[in-house]
């Protein structure tokens, strides 16, 4: 990269995770710019929480992120919709039989 | 408000029969409350509208650091000026999410910042009158940031998914900062004589540039007719200005101070306030760029965003190095 490039380059995107309380998932909560991994983590500390909100800090490059498209919506969850059999409720089990 | 005069390419609402089955679909999806998220389909004058106004919203924030980081070396107590710092700090992570959340729409932060400082992208109004006193900081978070609360709680629920989740981390934090200001009216309003004429002073200055931070009646506007049939736009800036009216006339006589308006009154009849328009006229005169603190306002955005070029700059080559580096060690 020449130097007249890295004047006018945007520092990269990333997407920052934040575990709210020991023992849940990382969450995400927004996105920030930063030059490197290190700077990500530490904007992402002032930016989203100021408040206490985390114990742990996740950041990935919002490029190397794959996401599906809302035109994949149907191949993807659609065969889900016919599988009801799934869920515990489609069995009918009597009283009688005690807690299940 | 924040975003005070969003203007919109098109000329009103279009009638469902005139849409194409892309945009009833989309329209349906509006209107069954359903959030549009970045990657779905959406009519270009929606993402314009909306780069327009979650940007004026983001530079808002930005800018509004200003008036009030003047007094950050001048808090009469270190209490007060860790609470003040800690306030600017929050102005300064609400222009991120709301800067994020226009980036999904496809416009880089940096062309934002662009916009901004060629002027070619408002920002709101009131951050164009001077902080001349402590008391003006005790008056900008109860006016200010009250009558930004008013504005952003209905943009919680706006149709567009990260606008309305960046509104809500904002929302949630916004009320410190009223309530941080009122504290301050009420030290000032309940101190010496010289300190309560201060309070009195400062809500005079701050009165009406507070109620035109809702923007001018708009409610034959053709621009606010489709943003708030896209449910970007909830309420019309009357209803908002006559809520925080409603809302604001009693606090001040809580702290024994006087809005500066003769004419004032309480209506039996509606329940509510009437009271004096601002002056419109000094209000596009603001928003073209001659209000008090236009100059100096901008001029510190662009001077703090050249300075930190050669900053940026060696960000992003140290980044580089460090990668290449560890190319070479792989």
């Amino acid at each position: 990269m020449s130097e007249s490039d890295l004047s006018k380059a945007e520092l990269p995107l990333w997407e920052i995770f934040v575990r709210g309380q020991h023992g849940l998932n990382h969450r995400h909560v927004g996105s920030l710019h930063a030059a490197d991994a290190e700077m990500a983590i530490n904007n992402a500390r002032d930016v989203y929480t100021r408040r206490n909100e985390g114990v742990s800090i996740w950041a990935v490059e919002s490029s190397r992120i794959a996401a599906s498209s809302p035109s994949d919506k149907e191949p993807l969850f659609d065969p889900a919709n016919s599988k009801v059999y799934r869920h515990p409720s489609f069995f009918d089990i009597p009283d009688e039989a005690g807690s299940m | 408000m924040y975003a005070q005069l969003v203007k919109t390419d098109g000329k009103g609402v279009k009638p469902l029969d005139e849409m194409t089955p892309e945009e009833r679909v989309f329209q349906q999806r509006i209107d069954d409350d359903q959030k549009i998220e970045p990657k779905d389909w959406m009519p270009d004058g929606y993402r314009k509208n909306l780069i327009r106004q979650i940007s004026q919203h983001a530079h808002s924030e930005l800018v509004g650091q200003l008036p009030e980081s003047n007094w950050i070396t001048r808090a009469p107590t270190l209490e007060r000026k860790a609470i003040l710092l800690a306030k600017v700090q929050d102005e300064a992570g609400h222009g991120l999410y709301l800067y994020c959340a226009a980036e999904t729409l496809g416009i880089s932060r940096d062309q934002m910042f662009d916009q901004l400082h060629s002027g070619k992208s408002k920002y709101s109004s009131i951050f164009n009158y001077p902080t001349l006193t402590w008391a003006d900081m005790g008056a900008v978070g109860w006016l200010v940031d009250g009558a930004a609360i008013m504005n952003q709680v209905p943009l919680q629920r706006t149709s567009y998914g990260p606008y309305a989740r960046a509104m809500v981390r904002i929302c949630k934090e916004e009320s410190f900062h009223q309530r941080q200001g009122f504290h301050i009216m009420m030290k000032m309003a309940n101190g010496t004589a010289a300190q309560k004429r201060m309070a009195q002073d400062a809500l005079n200055r701050f009165w009406y540039p507070s109620l035109m931070m809702f923007g001018p009646s708009d409610k034959d506007s053709v621009h606010s007719a489709q943003s708030m049939a896209w449910k970007i736009k909830i309420n019309t800036n009357d209803e908002l200005r006559q809520k925080f009216v409603d809302q604001t006339v009693p606090q001040a006589e809580y702290l024994g101070l006087t809005v500066p308006d003769k004419d004032l009154r309480w209506n039996d009849e509606t329940g509510s306030y009437v009271f004096t328009e601002p002056d419109w006229d000094e209000f596009y005169a603001v928003l073209a760029g001659n209000g008090p603190c236009n100059k100096e306002r901008l001029q510190a955005r662009v001077d703090a965003w050249n300075d930190g070029d050669w900053f940026r700059e060696g960000l992003l080559a140290n980044a580089a190095k460090r990668r290449a580096k560890q190319g070479e060690a792989a």
